[in-house]
């Protein structure tokens, strides 16, 4: 019982991700992919985003605090940076990073590349809370749910 | 119907357990690519770095089926890592990219991806890829056998990589019918051991690595051939190489035309090179690049050429050896080089590594020296600018001399764009360089007859800076000096002007040439000029060349700026200069002295004397070897060597010299490539000095 209501409970958390726009079908993607030899490849699949995420998020900091900043190097950052997090289907994150991207073309909107990136990592911050306690959750429902988790 | 059952290799069962190599530098792209591949029942490698995966396959030819890579990513760029997967392994590479502008997928085209996926990546997608393993090899064998026969189509334009044979076959109905007509015995008889659908291990033959040697040899016996003549099975001959079967030769050949003309496309654009090749001694100029690749190929054109254009070299560049040979002989070289200068297109698109080495020698007949220039641009991929026309200008002087402007590009690593383009870098287009060459002396005044156009060939050469690791140029100039004609003193002057940063710096004065090049971001391929002098001006020539030598890494630009002795030039130059090096044959005693320059990282320039007095053997590939029937040959051979630094060599003509003088000039035109595109226009100047002996005094 209590099963099913953390199930149900999971299936409503995961939709909501879809449906504030936190995640798009990719990560549903990566959801099919899941299967019994990966019982945790969406989760692996997600920690190794932020791992290596935040790396990156470390180097544009750093990039960002030059004076003048360095466009280019900005633009190739955040063009890895969106390449990840369009793998796991990060939605707000990566129309953040396209945003960053604009604006790093332009090439003369340093305020706005700052207040971008900063909006930037507050979405991935709560997207990694978010997911974070998802998947906690879902280890507690049970491994076999996640494989035959509804889909919407 | 694999024997491959017993060893549990599941590739009869085809498309499963197709070998798959995927590269990308994210690890969460690539977790992600591995476990879909998995999913489709590949069986996969990854790696992160472009350059383990070269070594992957390298080490073991028939390891994989197919490659998959990123795009962009930090230790090489993406299509490089295609383009000498494409030469060196005959893979089929798909590209992958969050990017899917029409102008990078074109790109991977150009360099040969046989299909171009958006990440993310979907399953579907995947699902589909093991098609072009089959196409490839199915046409590819198709493609081997009427290869020979196909020649003159495929000299028009050969499209894609092989993997787009297939489409070449289906599209080209000629190419179809002609196959069936011509190949039917070969097909069958190579069906047997060709590429089997069926059976794809059976069909993998083993694979042939294309060294610097044997593409040296490739070259050559293409040039010798004439490009448009080179069939397999003589260039096989001509090679003498064993193990080497003329389907291996075949492939290879394809893709050579592949890279000729997307090098020619971007010369083309930029500007149109005039090869005056009069009656001057010819000389050869040969470029050669070679870099750790070490593909290069040269090609010989006979003839003369007046405003060809020639190709650009890939924005790679290499720096081809110029070789001049100076004499009549030149005439009886194949001329199918020559028709490669006609068009020279660079491809916008910075070429990747692969260095294509083109060298297109223009004989002319000029008493005279003969400028040629080979331009040689390294330009990085990411140079969009190289073109470079280059023109090859010859002097007209009573000597008959054939120039010959050898064009070299390719080099595996590194492309050389010759270009002139007006990119301010440098004009030089891809592969001629302009002689020029006043004489000094009396003679006549004028080196370059009253045109005095100059056509320079100014290389191009962006380098990117990913580049430079790989690339390594070697600039073989070799003038061949013929002069054996009556003219007497040549004198070359050309002075350069480097369109690098100004577009049209001409200077009518040919008295000095100089070349400057200085390009920040790009390399600049080194030109070298040579200017011959005539005998009666001077016992030796004096080259001077300033070679800029594009560091790898780091763009650097190569001007190669000759002055020449003051000579009233009347070249006039339209185009922007770019540096050209002539390599001035010996005069009398066509003794030449070696040009050594050793080029500094970043915008070195040497001023070199060149004396020719003894000749030294570059340490680069032979030259190109023409058939020069009595010609006097003297070749300088130039190698740039871009890690290393620069220096050329040259080597001493063996030809004899004109009495009295003759010039070969070689121009070895450094392009310094600007990141940005510009063109080079060059300069077209006439030197059409009939009988005038040109001194060159340098």
């Amino acid at each position: 019982m209590e099963r099913n209501q953390m199930r149900r409970q999971l299936a409503l958390i995961r939709q909501s991700f879809f449906d504030q726009g936190f995640l798009d079908e990719q990560f549903i993607q990566l959801e099919e992919l899941q299967d019994d030899a990966n019982p945790n490849f969406v989760e692996e699949v997600v920690t190794l985003y932020y791992r290596d995420s935040s790396r990156l998020i470390l180097n544009i900091d750093q990039a960002l605090e030059r004076n003048p900043l360095d466009f280019n190097k900005l633009d190739n950052y955040m063009h890895q940076f969106k390449g990840s997090s369009t793998s796991i289907g990060a939605k707000k994150v990566k129309a953040e990073c396209t945003q960053f991207r604009e604006y790093c073309k332009a090439g003369n909107s340093e305020g706005r590349c700052m207040r971008t990136f900063q909006q930037l990592k507050k979405e991935y911050a709560i997207l990694k809370r978010k997911l974070e306690a998802y998947f906690q959750q879902a280890r507690q429902a049970g491994p076999l749910e996640t494989a035959c988790r509804s889909r919407n | 119907m694999t024997v491959e059952a017993e060893i549990d290799d599941p590739r009869d069962q085809f498309p499963i357990g197709m070998r798959v190599l995927a590269v990308d530098d994210d690890p969460t792209c690539l977790f992600l690519l591995e476990k879909l591949l998995r999913r489709c029942q590949y069986h996969v490698t990854t790696t992160n770095q472009a350059i383990k995966a070269l070594n992957l396959l390298r080490e073991n030819k028939d390891q994989f089926d197919l490659v998959i890579s990123d795009v962009q990513m930090p230790d090489m760029d993406g299509f490089k890592l295609l383009e000498l997967v494409g030469l060196e392994m005959d893979l089929p590479v798909i590209m992958l990219s969050i990017n899917g502008d029409t102008k990078l997928v074109m790109k991977g085209i150009t360099h040969g991806a046989c299909d171009y996926l958006l990440k993310p990546v979907r399953i579907e997608e995947l699902k589909n890829i093991w098609q072009h393993v089959i196409r490839r090899k199915k046409f590819d064998s198709k493609d081997r056998n009427n290869c020979g026969n196909q020649e003159k189509l495929h000299s028009g334009s050969v499209e894609g990589g092989p993997g787009s044979a297939g489409t070449l076959l289906d599209q080209n109905g000629k190419l179809n019918k002609k196959r069936k007509d011509q190949d039917e015995e070969e097909f069958e008889e190579h069906d047997e051991n060709g590429p089997d659908n069926d059976d794809p291990s059976n069909q993998k033959k083993p694979r042939v690595v294309w060294s610097v040697d044997l593409h040296r040899k490739f070259v050559a016996a293409v040039n010798q051939l004439g490009i448009d003549k080179a069939v397999p099975k003589k260039i096989l001959d001509l090679m003498n190489v064993e193990k080497l079967t003329r389907e291996n030769v075949a492939s290879h050949l394809q893709k050579y035309r592949l890279y000729l003309k997307r090098i020619s496309c971007v010369a083309n654009q930029q500007a149109n090179m005039v090869a005056a090749l009069g009656g001057t001694d010819a000389s050869f100029l040969q470029m050669s690049s070679l870099n750790g690749a070490g593909n290069f190929q040269t090609l010989n054109g006979s003839g003369q050429f007046h405003n060809t254009a020639f190709r650009s070299f890939p924005p790679s560049g290499m720096l081809g050896r110029l070789s001049t040979s100076a004499g009549l002989g030149i005439h009886s070289l194949p001329s199918s080089g020559m028709t490669q200068l006609g068009h020279s297109q660079n491809s916008g698109s910075s070429t990747i590594d692969q260095v294509n080495f083109q060298q297109v020698i223009i004989p002319g007949n000029h008493n005279g020296s003969v400028l040629q220039g080979v331009p040689m641009s390294l330009q990085l991929d990411q140079l969009q600018h190289n073109k470079s026309v280059t023109r090859v200008r010859e002097l007209s002087t009573a000597v008959d001399n054939t120039t010959v402007f050898p064009i070299s590009s390719g080099l595996p690593d590194a492309r050389m764009t010759i270009g002139s383009s007006s990119n301010p870098l440098l004009g030089v287009t891809n592969n001629t360089l302009m002689l020029e060459g006043a004489p000094q002396g009396a003679q006549t005044g004028k080196v370059f007859g009253n045109h005095s156009s100059v056509s320079f060939a100014s290389l191009n050469s962006g380098l990117s800076s990913p580049l430079p690791d790989h690339r390594r140029l070697n600039d073989n100039w070799s003038t061949a000096q013929s002069s054996g004609i009556q003219s007497n003193s040549f004198s070359l002057n050309d002075t350069f002007k480097q369109a690098t940063m100004q577009p049209s710096n001409l200077r009518d004065n040919m008295s000095t040439m100089a070349l400057q090049i200085g390009c920040d971001p790009c390399n600049v391929s080194s030109v070298s000029s040579i200017s011959t002098q005539s005998q009666d001006l001077r016992a030796d020539v004096q080259c001077r060349t300033n070679l800029i030598s594009s560091n790898a890494g780091q763009v650097s630009n190569n001007a190669l700026a000759q002055r020449w002795d003051d000579h009233d030039q009347d070249g006039s130059y339209h185009s922007n200069v770019m540096c050209s090096s002539i390599n001035s044959m010996i005069p009398v005693n066509g003794t030449v002295g070696p040009l050594g320059q050793h080029l500094g990282p970043k915008n070195t320039i040497f001023h070199t004397n060149m004396d020719f007095n003894s000749m030294e053997q570059s340490n680069f590939i032979d030259p190109l070897y023409m058939n020069h029937n009595e010609v006097n040959k003297s070749t300088m051979e130039t190698s740039l060597k871009l890690k290393q630094g620069l220096f050329m060599d040259q080597r001493k003509p063996q030809g004899s010299f004109i009495s009295g003088n003759f010039g070969s000039l070689e121009d070895i035109v450094s392009a310094m490539a600007k990141q940005e595109q510009d063109k080079l226009k060059l300069i077209e100047g006439d030197f059409g000095c009939d009988p005038y002996s040109l001194g060159t005094c340098m």
